[in-house]
């Protein structure tokens, strides 16, 4: 309602000179009336007098108890025409004294009286246009500025999941409707050590995005030098306290992981505890310190743990415990932390937590906040990992088979679940195909590449052509409606086909070489592997 | 034997065109596939089953050459259908969502019958 009289005069183009045409022909001969815009609040007693059908009102002669009839009188309003549109106020026609200074006559206001009525429909259409254009050009700028962010934020994600010999690390994110400030990152470290980060920056959108690419640059530049957690929070609180917005600030876990000894050491700066699954339960790892970019001079406390072999630690953001289900409960640490307890692998574990939260949320769930989940797990004996078999085949057409048969006899004894096997057989052929094809262009020289591995219940193929230097693409679902219509050729089936048919695969691209690795669990049942765990 | 197993082969059985997959379908099998279907469309109008019966390896180019197959038949106006995939191949045809397109049956009777 506060707009009313505004948006009116705007939505006419009229300014006082033109309004006060309606009354007789005269040249002006006093300075014309400016009418502030009046405010009426929703609960005046005039809103209720105009909508029982008042028509045109003389505002010195009203007798209503009304802050919006003070501020008329006091702006030297002589007579009001409220327009009504489908029985709502959309607007008023205010009138200052007639430049003659008679009173306005009877046939004035019948006049001014037609005048709404007839007005007051198209006012109102051209309002409508109005919100409507103004409501789209907001939804392209947030869609733009969301563009932006989502930008920043996949810009600035790890493109790669590192490599430790002994342990699997996996990795999920996924951004919000409006993109919040998640993030993570492994640092390499001196002497083999990773550094561990995951972090979350209030506030959404652009200025999450942004705060979060300079936490994750400050913490990049620190982390090799200084090494130690405490140290490098310490830094990059100081930073940011200078840097972010007075309103802004940022949570983060850093550790400093030793590969070789599984010796773990973190400080935290105000992030959700990591939890670890450990032989005797699930533990956190509990240091404390304030958010990054809060105060000046914070410090951190640093601890230290160790993950034995067969140990497994899950660092994750609120987005997961934090998301509410149909009934506004939440999903809650408690559950997420009896989940962790579970028995199941580091991307195992991501599927079954988004598996959960899926059915905890229903299918009709906007996401509320950005989802990070990090999972690093000890093999239980890394000298348990034995190598089945390493061979190489010429990149003839046909070879595929080949390998396929191979690897079936190499695996063998390790008692898949024949759906399983028949699975990875067939991601396989289709690997080693594109190697052939694809990474070596048919050329019969350069040779495919094949080991098999098992290790910690996993069979893991890697299969290693000589490209390389161009990425190979994300797999996608391929359009079959399209292709069926003939819109699109027939082709390109192969690696969503294989990322369907593993438990997990990982593409590795250097200048001179592509490796794709598959990666099958033993032990689980004939249940599909869903390829969530494309890197 | 050896020779037909490896080229798709064009039986009638009450007014349907059954084509005998060959055991790999793969590019190698793509000029068969091709002169197959050709054959089962020029003989009648009826419909056409696809027989996996003896197929022992489908790769992606097989895949790409059945979509191409109900690509055709779309224009042509004719109904595919398949039946005698195994567990695992009727799994790929439901990820890949061939099995939307297509009527699946256990097997060639019961296909037949089902027109």
């Amino acid at each position: 309602m506060i707009s009313l009289t505004r948006t009116f005069r705007r939505v006419l183009g009229r300014g006082p000179e033109e309004r006060s045409a309606i009354a007789p022909r005269q040249a002006p001969r006093r300075p014309v009336l400016e009418t502030p815009p009046i405010e009426i609040a929703p609960n005046d007693p005039l809103l209720a007098y105009f909508h029982a059908g008042s028509g045109a009102v003389s505002i010195e002669e009203l007798q209503l108890d009304s802050p919006a009839v003070r501020a008329m009188r006091a702006a030297g309003l002589k007579l009001v025409v409220p327009l009504i549109s489908q029985g709502e106020l959309i607007g008023l026609l205010n009138l200052g004294p007639r430049l003659s200074d008679q009173e306005y006559s009877t046939d004035d206001r019948r006049l001014l009286e037609k005048l709404a009525a007839q007005a007051s429909p198209a006012v109102r259409v051209a309002q409508l246009v109005r919100e409507q254009e103004a409501e789209v050009r907001a939804r392209e700028r947030i869609d733009q500025e969301l563009r932006v962010a989502q930008l920043i934020q996949q810009q600035f994600l790890p493109k790669q999941l590192p490599k430790l010999p002994g342990w699997q690390v996996a990795a999920f994110y996924r951004a919000a409707v409006e993109v919040g400030g998640d993030f993570y990152d492994f640092i390499p470290l001196p002497e083999g050590r990773i550094g561990l980060v995951i972090g979350d920056v209030s506030g959404h959108g652009v200025p999450a995005a942004l705060v979060m690419a300079t936490t994750r640059s400050i913490l990049r530049g620190d982390a090799p030098r200084l090494v130690s957690p405490r140290a490098v929070l310490e830094r990059a609180n100081d930073f940011l306290d200078a840097d972010i917005p007075q309103n802004m600030f940022v949570t983060c876990l850093y550790a400093v992981l030793d590969p070789e000894t599984g010796r773990l050491v973190y400080a935290n700066a105000g992030h959700d505890l990591p939890y670890v699954r450990t032989a005797r339960g699930v533990v956190e790892l509990r240091a404390t310190g304030m958010p990054l970019g809060l105060f000046p001079g914070m410090r951190y406390e640093e601890r230290e743990a160790v993950l034995e072999p067969g140990d497994m630690m899950l660092l994750h953001s609120d987005g997961l415990a934090e998301a509410h289900g149909r009934e506004r409960q939440m999903f809650g640490f408690p559950r997420l932390r009896e989940l962790v307890g579970e028995k199941v692998g580091g991307q195992s574990l991501i599927d079954v937590l988004l598996e959960k939260l899926h059915e905890f949320t229903g299918p009709e769930w906007e996401q509320e906040d950005d989802i990070t989940l990090v999972t690093l797990a000890r093999s239980a004996s890394p000298g348990d990992t034995h190598v089945l078999a390493e061979f190489e085949v010429p990149s003839v057409a046909g070879n595929e088979r080949a390998v396929m048969e191979k690897v079936a006899a190499a695996v063998s004894d390790l008692g898949l679940e024949p759906r399983r096997l028949e699975r990875l057989k067939t991601a396989v052929s289709e690997a080693a195909m594109n190697a052939i094809e694809h990474g070596n262009k048919g050329q019969a020289d350069l040779p495919v590449e094949v080991k098999v591995v098992v290790d910690d219940g996993r069979v893991t193929v890697r299969i290693t052509d000589q490209g390389g230097g161009k990425d190979i693409p994300e797999p996608e679902t391929p359009d079959i409606e399209a292709k069926i219509a003939g819109l699109q050729k027939p082709r390109g089936w192969g690696l969503f086909l294989i990322k369907n048919m593993v438990d997990e695969m990982h593409v590795t691209t250097t200048e001179t070489h592509h490796t794709l690795e598959l990666v099958v669990r033993i032990d689980a049942g004939p249940a599909s592997g869903n390829g969530k765990g494309a890197s | 034997m050896e020779a037909t197993r490896e080229m798709a082969r064009v039986r009638y059985r009450d007014g349907v065109a059954i084509v005998d997959l060959p055991r790999q379908i793969d590019s190698t099998a793509e000029r068969t596939l091709n002169d197959a279907y050709a054959e089962a469309v020029g003989h009648g109008p009826g419909g056409i089953l696809l027989n996996f019966q003896e197929v022992e390896f489908l790769s992606s180019t097989g895949i790409a050459l059945i979509v191409g197959i109900l690509a055709k038949a779309r224009k042509d106006g004719r109904v595919v259908s398949s039946c005698e995939l195994s567990d695992h191949y009727r799994e790929i045809f439901e990820i890949t969502r061939l099995a939307d397109f297509m009527q699946i049956f256990p097997d060639e009777a019961t296909a037949v019958a089902g027109r």
